[in-house]
């Protein structure tokens, strides 16, 4: 293992390839349709599945997602592309060749701004592209591999980034906010588990300072942030480790195995493919005209950065904060009709962020809980009538069944004790029955505080201003 | 009468059937007792569709017998080119690889003949993937001419050429890649064109170079000519090629004549290589075309000389594209081999195609790699548009362009086989045409001393098939 101080002499250089499936009815270049989870081989026809004398005709809509993706992304959009062959032999591409773009994307220059614990950071982005998908192949035990076609032919849009990124985190920051800005463009479902939102990470080392690029590992088809998060910090351990111990490096395709979290050589680009790219001589050159673009942009609905800055802006989130806040389209959109119905609407913020984000699991989005009445939770909590702990266990309560929380609040007697008579008369209980933690709060244990405070708390049945009550204990200690 | 039957142009057919004094089920007949009495040693047909021929024409003469209104084609036997798919029927692009490839579809040009009650008689013989310029390529079995049964009848389309030559279809399609129509059309003295990249659909074609190939038909004289393409030219959805143009008729006017028309005659296709007798043949051809009216200039395509070694690179890289799929996984042929993947691929291709295939391919596959791509396919690009600019700077100042189809007349089997070279120059001429997308008619204009015909070339403009025509006609009628 390479000591921790070896490991901060170098950084890594990451550029990622995303493929996004396209949500198009139908495939790219004929009418069959694309559901996922079909029985294999019910929707392909002679023309995705490459039979002889067929032809492709393209799906407009593709270019037309390809194009909203482009805008969100930033990039300039080209207003003639073409389309190339990219020549190989496997046996879920039955024509040997996919239909994909080479030297004339259709989107170029673009840019993502994402947020890290360092701050905001642009990521680059080099290229989108529209493409086919291939078939699945399906390896059965001692019956050899079978060929599902379905998946073959769909559209897809290829999105290099630039090499900009410098951490996992980054690269996670990176990938959540491209999903993001292509959710709320509505192109893609982006479902990393049904493989429409898929991931190569391309990785180099070099140590910190230097300008050459480092020999580079692709690792390929990575369907979960998590898995691309584990992927990094395990492959720029394995190639400081090599780099440390003399080894030189070679450029190679990596395969992530997600059950041991480690990266392993699939084949090195010595013996790489030429994938003999030319024009595709049964399609013609695709045509965007200035209107057809700006058509497509005005359907582009507000995006998160816009939306991003106005929580900034109006609500004084931090801007972690509002990334965070933004980066889910449903999530925002409720977080917007929420605040609209509270004078806390900062407060709305953080408890989504706190207390609505603990409770939804990973990629749901779906909050089972009427605005109105997160709203009411907020103006509460807000106005001082609960207190923080009532506000988040109301939501818990909320979240089960969702019903008014003022019903609730009344029936459970919710409301926070501000009465300061009240609380002094528990604080000075508590003080007499703990003598010891007083000895050890006189003795400079701050530890010993928080103890008293949660004394007089559970005596308020959790009900108690906390605020009120550390002011009285503070006072009535000093006495 | 009825012996006749398979003499008659399209044009005379059309008329006796429509007069009821010819029935579709006899022509269909006539015609099969033709294929049956001359094929075994003409070799048109890898497969004869009789059953299903005669079952066509009966259905025409039921709807004819009630009263429909039909199509001037309806009840016309005709023959397709083995790589135009046609459903149900196997397409077998004369190889080994698609012996038993029966595709579930027909090419858009056969759904346009069947919605007009062609009668399809069977499917052509050819050069295996419309590779070829002798039908020697035929995985199946040679063509031969039917003017001289030891002479090539030129190819691709060689099976098509000579199933009109040899009366064994009214009409045929075929597919012209560099050539493939119109070289075996003169070398077996019919006519056929290679229409306006576009003009006609390709899908259902398998491709063999998707930038070059067009379907056209091959027919005893230039009317039938003219009255298929109004069959099957227009635009089709489902090839994104296929060019979405208004076409006026191709028949109507065609007797117009040539009077005032400008003809350039290239003299970089009267040089080195082209046999005496052809060349003095095209000469008397323009005096024909002076005495017609029309006014007959010496021009020159700068480029055209390069057209060849372009055409080679971007065919065989088309093509080594184009043929990847016969791969042994999908359909088609599978050689028996165990191993894995690669193993089945390298087997069956090394044992499914034809060592011209096979020689393609390689050529492709060199001029696409990363290495030779600016070398050789992207120079060939190049050379393209320079050939597409000298056209549209003599079609300027002339109506259509007179050259030779074909630099000599018939040759024998087997002789220019061994050598790719000599072979390749078979095309010289028809080349250009399909590097431009433009149209280009080959008809005969004489025969040789031996009695072997003659093709003359007009090469025109796009879009300009109907005055193609009209040329062409005023030829073919010039002793009348």
């Amino acid at each position: 293992m390479v000591s921790q101080s070896t490991i901060q002499k170098y950084e890594m250089v990451i550029g990622l390839e995303v493929h996004v499936e396209l949500k198009t009815k139908t495939k790219i270049f004929c009418s069959c349709p694309t559901d996922f989870g079909a029985q294999p081989n019910t929707q392909c026809c002679p023309i995705c599945t490459g039979m002889p004398g067929t032809l492709p005709v393209l799906n407009r809509q593709v270019v037309n997602f390809a194009v909203k993706a482009g805008l969100a992304t930033n990039c300039k959009i080209a207003s003639d592309t073409k389309q190339h062959r990219k020549n190989y032999f496997y046996p879920d591409l039955p024509k040997a060749y996919q239909i994909s773009q080479y030297d004339l994307p259709l989107c170029e220059h673009g840019y993502l701004d994402i947020e890290t614990g360092n701050g905001t950071k642009r990521i680059g982005i080099t290229r989108i592209h529209i493409e086919e998908d291939a078939g699945k192949l399906v390896h059965l035990e001692g019956e050899g591999t079978l060929i599902d076609c379905n998946r073959g032919g769909v559209a897809l849009i290829e999105i290099v980034s630039e090499p900009d990124i410098r951490s996992a985190e980054e690269a996670k920051a990176y990938l959540q906010k491209l999903r993001a800005v292509i959710l709320y463009t509505g192109v893609s479902d982006c479902k990393m588990n049904e493989g429409s939102f898929r991931c190569d990470v391309n990785l180099s080392v070099r140590k910190k300072g230097e300008k050459k690029l480092g020999t580079r590992a692709e690792m390929k088809n990575i369907n979960s942030f998590q898995f691309a998060v584990k992927a990094i910090e395990y492959e720029f351990a394995r190639q400081v480790e090599a780099l440390e111990s003399g080894e030189k490096l070679v450029q190679e395709t990596r395969r992530f195995d997600q059950n041991t979290g480690k990266t392993y050589s699939m084949r090195s680009k010595e013996n790489a493919d030429d994938y003999r790219y030319f024009p595709d001589p049964d399609l013609p050159i695709i045509e965007i005209t200035d209107d057809e673009r700006n058509a497509l942009g005005a359907e582009i609905p507000t995006l998160p950065d816009a939306r991003k800055a106005k929580y900034i802006e109006e609500y004084g989130l931090t801007a972690y904060a509002a990334e965070q806040l933004t980066i889910q389209r449903e999530i925002a959109d409720y977080f917007e009709k929420a605040a609209e119905l509270t004078s806390h609407p900062t407060l709305a913020a953080n408890m989504i962020l706190s207390d609505v984000s603990r409770l939804l699991q990973p990629d749901e989005t779906e909050i089972p809980i009427k605005p109105e009445h997160f709203a009411a939770v907020a103006q509460m909590s807000g106005d001082g009538r609960i207190n923080s702990g009532t506000c988040r266990s109301l939501v818990q309560m909320l979240w089960e069944k969702d019903i008014d929380p003022e019903i609730i609040v009344r029936e459970k007697g919710l409301e926070q004790i501000n009465d300061e008579a009240v609380l002094s008369g528990f604080v000075k209980e508590v003080i007499a029955q703990q003598p010891k933690s007083v000895a050890d709060y006189k003795a400079g244990k701050a530890a010993a505080f928080q103890s008293l405070i949660g004394q007089v708390m559970k005596k308020t049945s959790g009900r108690g201003n906390p605020v009120k009550i550390k002011e009285l204990m503070t006072e009535l200690l000093e006495d | 009468m009825k012996d006749k039957i398979t003499k008659m142009t399209v044009s005379e057919l059309s008329g006796h059937l429509a007069a009821k004094d010819i029935s579709a089920v006899e022509a269909a007949t006539a015609y099969i007792d033709n294929i049956n009495l001359v094929d075994g040693d003409v070799g048109a047909y890898i497969r004869v569709t009789a059953e299903r021929a005669l079952e066509q024409a009966a259905e025409v003469d039921r709807l004819r017998a009630a009263g429909e209104k039909l199509s001037p084609l309806a009840g016309i036997p005709a023959g397709i080119k083995d790589n135009i798919c046609t459903n149900g029927i196997n397409t077998t692009c004369g190889s080994k690889m698609l012996e038993n490839f029966i595709p579930p579809y027909n090419a858009t040009v056969i759904d346009r003949l069947e919605q007009r009650h062609v009668v399809m008689l069977g499917k052509l013989n050819m050069d295996e993937f419309a590779m070829g310029s002798t039908n020697e390529y035929s995985y199946f079995k040679p063509v031969h001419n039917p003017r001289d049964l030891s002479r090539v009848p030129g190819g691709s389309s060689g099976g098509a050429a000579a199933a009109v030559a040899a009366d064994e279809a009214a009409f045929t399609l075929g597919s012209d890649t560099g050539g493939s129509v119109r070289q075996p059309a003169a070398l077996c003295g019919v006519v056929g064109i290679k229409p306006t990249y576009g003009a006609v659909s390709r899908n259902g074609l398998v491709a063999f170079a998707s930038s070059l190939d067009q379907i056209g038909p091959l027919t005893k004289d230039v009317r039938d000519s003219a009255m298929v393409m109004e069959a099957i030219a227009g635009h089709d959805a489902g090839d994104a090629t296929s060019l979405d143009y208004d076409w006026p008729s191709f028949t109507q006017g065609i007797e117009q004549g040539v009077q005032g028309l400008r003809i350039g005659l290239p003299k970089e296709n009267f040089g080195d290589g082209i046999a005496a007798e052809v060349k003095e043949a095209i000469l008397k051809a323009a005096t024909v075309y002076e005495k017609l009216g029309a006014k007959v200039e010496e021009i020159s395509l700068p480029n055209i000389n390069y057209a060849l070694p372009a055409y080679y690179a971007i065919s065989s890289a088309e093509a080594s594209s184009n043929l990847a799929r016969f791969d042994g996984i999908k359909y088609g042929f599978r050689a028996d081999v165990d191993g894995d993947i690669d193993d089945i691929y390298k087997a069956t291709r090394n044992e499914g195609f034809g060592m011209e295939v096979k020689s393609r391919i390689i050529l492709g596959n060199h001029v696409l790699s990363a290495e030779n791509y600016d070398a050789y396919y992207k120079k060939a690009m190049q050379v393209r548009t320079l050939i597409i600019e000298d056209f549209n700077r003599a079609f300027e100042h002339y109506d259509f362009i007179l050259s030779p189809a074909t630099p000599t007349t018939a040759f024998k089997l087997g002789e220019k086989h061994r050598d790719p070279l000599v072979m390749f120059r078979c095309n010289v001429y028809t080349v250009p045409s399909n590097i431009a997308g433009i149209p280009a008619l080959s008809l005969p204009c004489a025969a040789d001393s031996q009695g072997l015909p003659i093709g003359m070339q007009l090469i025109g403009k796009s879009f300009s098939e109907p005055l193609l025509y009209r040329a062409a006609y005023a030829f073919e009628q010039r002793g009348n």
